[in-house]
């Protein structure tokens, strides 16, 4: 991506001498009011984002002072008795996204594998055109689909059977109602698995043809030559993987309809558990009181940290996988 | 060196015209967020609050805005917590809440609220079990104890005793509720705390309770779709929701100790019952209501309101506005599935309206 402005910058070098002046720094005013206003959107992002974390502190400071770190220990969140504590809501926020990338990575990874290496043109059109289609439904879509069709084949099928093999795990116990962790989980890697593969899609696309040539050159098969293709586009996956993670640790509709909104944290998958995000959209509008709107805008405030954190420990991640393989090279 | 490139040129404009019409449009909303109301006789009112008898209001706003084609009202169905805020910082000219407000909310306002009910609704316990066509009943302690989790199996002796002649399966009960705060939960912990000790201690009454067991569905349908899809599930919805969507609902015992059908008529029959003993400021609750029609888990909705108006036109189109609602506008409750206030209630409503004022002055007729 980031390759293109530059060839474009070569070429109109070469047509002729005015774009060298649009281009540089002291060209004519166009170029500077187009500087200054592209200046300016970008220093609003910041300004944006920055706002964001001082409201939500200063509006969550009540909150704060009345329970400190507690807020992050405690699991018991009642409103009546004016008690709050997140533990749960972090815990269910952070496993349910878990498992989203559990179930949706393999499959994102083998869409765009498909789609890129081995479909035949006519085969990958229209099915890449319907796994992007996946990521226009509106979430409330899944959501309703996911109590109407997932949760009862998940009670009736899926739940039942891991029950009986894996049972002797705490992962696997306890009582069946197709709503639950699991439920979460599946309905956002779902909703996640669009978003992977199509960037992965677009990763693979951007490696450059002779990588494969080369592989197959030297008499590796399709499968070692795909191999050498991953690891060029290590880097592009892994930003993948970290955008579908921070739309999985954000979703509030279609994991509120199926996760089963409790707070408390539980070993077993089958049991109900709650996000940060549903319980801040489940709880705001009626919430009445200053110090219940404070806990509640303390949990968007953990909600923005979990995924900065989340998202740090990805990248670092990302950076130690790409300076074990560095030498191979970046895709694109 | 714009001769050479008009393209350029053009471009530049284009890129100045789209930053004119940005600030032109920056500008005019400006504009209109701090003109409000213009003259010429015309009158804007703004509510906001409950969700429950949001399309009850609506219905009003469409058919009064019929009647009187210079005032225009816009009600926000945000929820009760979010109108008794907006009321409090004086953003709305009228809040509506589910549930009367509480002492410290009405003493932290920076001005005398009046409470003037509207209409009622109830919440019904409705179930899934398969094999058992005629409805259940249900006495005020089982419906505590289940929602408790203390009983746990569909054939629990108890529920048993409630319905004689009933072959009830020996499973797990699964208690499903509101996830979201609602004053659906409000009215139906209200119930709970009343008719059971251990429920008031343990849990209390709110919008958004601890509660002992169950799973959470979103809103009306997130319960109704919970409890239609899973087997032996049992939750609680509002009975207009339960009667469009032809759900089973439980007769309750109230606190005559008759089992009631809920419905329009035992609904206001309960309201009915407790009409005589209602506080001066009409903050009452209704559940466990007794008299032999009296369905025990309802509760009246309110429009609240500043008792001294600031601004004497508004004041008087507010005034007005309510006193169509509780006489002409109570004819379009019962097709909504609202029940409708008793007689003595409307004459106790039609006092509050009566107070109010601007600047000292009535604004009544």
């Amino acid at each position: 991506m980031s390759a293109v402005p530059e060839n474009e910058g070569m070429n109109f070098v070469g047509q002729g001498s005015t774009w060298r002046r649009v281009l540089s720094p002291t060209g004519n005013t166009g170029d500077a009011v187009f500087r200054v206003l592209m200046f300016g959107v970008a220093l609003l992002m910041v300004a944006i984002v920055v706002s964001m974390v001082v409201a939500l502190t200063v509006d969550s400071m009540p909150s704060i002072r009345q329970f400190g770190f507690n807020f992050l220990k405690s699991q018991r969140w009642d409103p009546i008795k004016g008690e709050f504590g997140a533990l749960p809501f972090i815990y269910g926020t952070v496993a349910s996204s878990l498992i989203a990338l559990l179930i949706s990575v393999p499959f994102s990874l083998g869409i765009a594998i498909f789609l890129v290496e081995q479909a035949p043109h006519y085969i990958a059109r229209p099915v890449g055109f319907l796994v992007e289609l996946l990521a226009a439904i509106p979430s409330v879509v899944y959501g309703l689909w996911g109590i109407f069709v997932l949760a009862p084949f998940l009670r009736n099928y899926i739940e039942p059977a891991l029950a009986s093999a894996f049972g002797w795990l705490p992962l696997f116990q306890g009582s069946i109602t197709g709503i639950g962790l699991l439920t979460g989980g599946i309905i956002l890697a779902i909703m996640v698995t669009p978003i992977i593969s199509a960037v992965v899609r677009d990763v693979l696309t951007a490696v450059p043809g002779s990588q494969r040539e080369a592989a197959l050159a030297l008499g590796a098969t399709k499968w070692e030559m795909i191999r050498v293709v991953l690891v060029n586009g290590a880097p592009g996956i892994a930003g993948a993987v970290i955008l579908g993670l921070g739309r999985a640790l954000g979703e509030t509709m279609a994991v509120t309809m199926v996760i089963g909104n409790r707070a408390q944290i539980s070993l077993s998958l089958f049991d109900p558990s709650y996000t940060i995000a549903s319980a801040i959209a489940n709880e705001f509008t009626e919430a009445t009181g200053d110090l219940y709107l404070s806990a509640l805008v303390e949990l968007g405030l953990i909600l923005f940290l979990v995924t900065f954190v989340v998202n740090g420990i990805a990248r670092v991640l990302v950076w130690n996988v790409t300076r074990k393989t560095g030498g191979v090279g970046r895709a694109a | 060196m714009s001769v050479s490139h008009p393209g350029l040129r053009q471009r530049s404009l284009q890129l100045l015209a789209t930053f004119c019409a940005l600030a032109i449009l920056v500008a005019s909303a400006a504009c209109n967020s701090g003109g409000g109301p213009g003259g010429g006789g015309n009158v804007s009112l703004q509510g906001a609050g409950a969700t429950f008898p949001n399309p009850l209001y609506q219905k009003w706003l469409s058919e009064y805005g019929k009647l009187h084609g210079n005032v225009r009202i816009d009600y926000q169905s945000i929820g009760s917590g979010g109108g008794i805020k907006q009321l409090k910082d004086q953003t709305v000219d009228f809040g509506a809440s589910d549930s009367p407000m509480k002492d410290e909310d009405l003493k932290s306002a920076p001005g005398e609220i009046l409470h003037v009910p509207t209409v009622l609704g109830a919440v019904v316990i409705t179930y899934n079990l398969s094999g058992v066509n005629q409805p259940l009943r249900f006495s005020s302690e089982v419906v505590a104890d289940i929602f408790l989790g203390k009983i746990t199996k569909w054939n629990d002796p108890r529920i048993a005793a409630d319905n004689p002649g009933v072959t009830l399966p020996a499973n797990d009960i699964t208690v499903v509720h509101r996830s979201d705060g609602s004053g659906t939960s409000a009215v139906f912990t209200d119930y709970l705390s009343k008719v059971s000790a251990e429920w008031k201690e343990k849990v209390g009454s709110g919008t958004s309770p601890s509660w002992p067991v169950g799973l959470g569905g979103k809103g009306n349908e997130g319960v109704t779709g919970q409890v239609k899809n899973t087997p032996n599930t049992i939750g609680y919805v509002e009975l207009a929701y339960a009667v469009q969507n032809k759900l089973p609902v439980a007769h309750i015992k109230n606190g005559g100790g008759s089992f009631v059908e809920p419905s329009i008529d035992s609904v206001t029959a309960a309201a009915a019952a407790s009409a005589a003993s209602m506080p001066e400021d009409l903050r009452v609750s209704i559940t466990n209501a007794t008299g032999a029609q009296a369905y025990p888990i309802a509760s009246y909705t309110y429009i609240l309101v500043y008792k001294d108006q600031k601004d004497p036109v508004k004041g008087k189109a507010l005034v007005d506005f309510l006193w169509w609602g509780i006489h002409d506008g109570e004819r379009f409750a019962k097709d909504l599935l609202y029940a409708p206030l008793p007689a003595d209630v409307v004459k106790r409503a039609e006092a509050k309206i009566n107070s109010i004022t601007a600047g000292g002055a009535s604004l009544r007729q």
